[in-house]
């Protein structure tokens, strides 16, 4: 019997690895061969996906990328023993993209069987649920305060301190409500995890239900991610059988169930309240704070709203205890990050690391550079609303204050690599362009502010009175990011004035004029 | 292409009655009708209202706040490009500029179809973004899309 992974995550199958299962099965009944082809999570590293990996007796033996017309000749070659092949990558941990990661809330990904619960017992899971029964509501609050996690979604607000929040405030029903809404282009963690180790993120919101004594949670997730939908409604009917979610969660007698919802393709849904009121059934739109959601949340009821990778960590915090998450990092950015690193680059993927690493060490060392092999011009960290850096900014290490010091934000730690052949008066159109499309309406500086830096930026790509429409542009900005309600107006003035500033030429500005205006 | 049943007053019907009872039974109930009949007909607001005990302006305006719901039958084959950023640093505005060529249309939030009933539409992240362009065909997803490999998937599809 030979024992075969090929990944059922999205991004492999938009790369052929059904038909890369189908492929191998072809081969192996064509050779009266027993073989279980087990569809694992993406181990992360997009560049050698599809990967197939065969289970051996020095270990699981990767190849890649394979293509459904490979299959033939890779079996041919001796795939299921493992023999030697041009895309034969050996032990893919042994990958120096995966042997320099620290990986935390990723360990599991690629490796195990996602919806196999029984696989996720066996590897580590389900310690965090039963350490937290045995703490308690309040140790279990203090451990994750004491851990550092800061929100993953992109704020960066102490976990600790919201959970404490909703524990403390008094009401007949409690929340849980994770943020699964990932519209960041270049993010793709928490579809990872959705896809890849979706009990982990019911144990991180059955813990957090626990902890502030909501018995009900909700996982919103956005419609472009169907197989992360489907992949959590599949495990999450398999916690309820398993005792994960129901009445007495592991027997503690503590309730807690959950359900999916799907989003409908608005990005704004992403921010907090308009999300909290998408679930409730009405527009996306966003809601004036206070009160905070862990005062009035979801139905007016306290609510703690956590983005997937806040929740999916606290599993390994009461596992291992906060000691162990928040040694790793620097300053007040305490633990790992899974960063995304996408768009031009050589080793696109999941690099999940401690705080502290430069973005220079991602995009050139990690990374490989670009993927077309043409110089790097600018690094968009964030998502839409996050910064472009130029490499003058390469130093610029992972964390939330560094990245805050120079005008970007870290967010949700997706890291898109432009080359020389991107024009930054078109990012920074578009930033405002999708803006627009995007805005909710409810403020005037998002809602008219986004077309008409549109408006202005056409102008000066035109030519027409450049410096005074610069003018306009800044001041424009400076608008949107002060009176703005949520951050969709308030950050779309990021990638728009890093643009500016660090590359005017593209916005037929000398480079000098530029630092006089900001001087 | 997708297989969606003919609008029919009773099934909607059922569907609402089916969710009724979630809270917040909007969102999923409008989910159900798209996927059932590929858009939710103006006929669906006032059936919906009634069962949630909404006004119809409410269900309306909700209807067309998200990009997802179609007020109008959906085409026979829908071709979503990305073109965020991601696929944008890979050239995803090359693809877009061949995908317009090649169906003989523009890209169109409303989705219009062409004459051979294909609508081709934007939609800002799937997620795959270390392997972009990429694009969701009839629902099923496709990275590391060049022109070719474009042609050959519309091949297939249409």
């Amino acid at each position: 019997m030979v024992k075969l992974y090929v990944p059922s995550d999205m991004a492999s199958v938009a790369l052929g690895a059904d038909e890369v299962a189908g492929a191998l099965a072809i081969e192996a009944a064509r050779r009266s061969l027993s073989i279980e082809i087990v569809r694992n999570g993406s181990r992360g590293l997009f560049s050698i996906e599809p990967l197939v990996e065969v289970e051996t007796a020095e270990g699981r033996i990767g190849y890649g990328p394979v293509y459904p017309e490979d299959v033939p000749a890779l079996v041919a070659a001796g795939l299921f023993d493992g023999a030697p092949h041009a895309k034969r990558l050996g032990r893919p941990e042994a990958l120096p993209f995966f042997a320099r990661q620290t990986r935390l809330t990723f360990a599991r990904n690629g490796i195990t069987d996602p919806l196999s619960f029984d696989d996720y017992a066996a590897h580590g899971g389900l310690k965090g649920v039963r350490k937290a029964i045995e703490i308690g509501p309040r140790a279990i609050v203090e451990e994750v305060f004491q851990s550092g996690l800061r929100g993953r979604g992109g704020a960066g607000f102490p976990t600790g301190i919201k959970w404490k929040t909703v524990a403390e405030a008094a009401a007949d029903q409690k929340y849980i409500v994770c943020n699964a809404d990932e519209g960041d282009s270049g993010t793709f963690a928490d579809r990872m995890v959705m896809e890849g180790d979706p009990f982990q993120l019911i144990e991180g919101m059955a813990i957090a239900g626990i902890a502030v004594g909501a018995t009900k949670g909700f996982v919103y997730i956005r419609s472009e991610y169907p197989f992360a939908v489907r992949a959590m409604e599949a495990a999450i009917r398999a916690g309820r059988e398993r005792g994960l979610l129901g009445q007495s969660v592991m027997g503690s007698g503590h309730a807690f169930d959950m359900e999916v919802r799907v989003g409908a393709g608005a990005y704004v849904c992403g921010e907090e309240t308009s999300l909290l009121e998408s679930l409730e059934g009405k527009r996306g739109l966003v809601r004036a704070k206070p009160p905070l959601p862990a005062h009035k949340g979801l139905f007016g009821k306290p609510t703690v709203i956590n983005n997937v990778l806040s929740l999916a960590a606290a599993p390994y915090i009461l596992a291992e205890g906060f000691a162990a998450y928040r040694d790793y990092g620097m300053g007040r950015s305490r633990g790992t990050m899974p960063i995304q690193l996408a768009g031009n680059i050589r080793n696109g993927g999941l690099f999940e690391t401690a705080f502290g690493v430069t973005l220079g060490e991602l995009v050139d060392d990690i990374g490989g550079g670009t993927e077309s092999g043409r110089p790097v011009k600018a690094v968009q960290v964030g998502g839409p609303l996050g910064a472009y850096f130029p490499r003058a900014l390469f130093d610029t290490p992972f964390d939330y204050e560094a990245f805050a010091a120079r005008d970007g934000l870290i967010g949700h730690a997706g890291v898109v690599v432009f080359d020389e052949g991107a024009d930054m008066l078109k990012q920074a159109r578009f930033a405002m362009a999708f803006c627009a499309v995007e805005s909710c309406g409810k403020c005037t500086p998002c809602r008219i502010g986004s077309t008409r830096g549109m408006e202005v930026i056409d102008k000066i790509a035109a030519g027409q009175e450049r410096e005074a429409n610069l003018a306009v542009l800044e001041d424009l900005c400076h608008t949107m990011k002060l009176g703005s309600l949520c951050a969709l107006g308030g950050f779309t003035p990021y990638p728009v004035m890093s643009a500016l500033t660090h590359f005017p030429e593209d916005f037929g500005r000398p480079p000098e004029a530029t630092l006089e205006a900001a001087q | 292409m997708a297989d969606y049943a003919p609008w029919s007053p009773e099934k909607a019907v059922e569907l609402i009655a089916a969710k009724a009872d979630m809270d917040g039974a909007l969102m999923p109930i409008l989910h159900a009708l798209n996927q059932a009949f590929g858009h939710v007909p103006d006929e669906a607001a006032p059936l919906i209202a009634g069962a949630l005990n909404l006004s119809r302006a409410d269900v309306h305006g909700v209807l067309t706040f998200y990009h997802d719901f179609r007020r109008r039958p959906a085409p026979h084959h829908v071709v979503k490009l990305c073109q965020a950023e991601a696929c944008q640093a890979r050239g995803s505005a090359a693809l877009t500029a061949h995908a317009e060529q090649a169906l003989g249309t523009s890209i169109d939030p409303h989705g219009h179809a062409n004459a051979r009933g294909v609508s081709l539409e934007p939609i800002y992240c799937l997620g795959l973004c270390a392997s972009g362009p990429s694009a969701l065909i009839d629902g099923r997803p496709h990275a590391r899309l060049t022109a070719e490999r474009f042609d050959a998937l519309m091949a297939e599809t249409v």
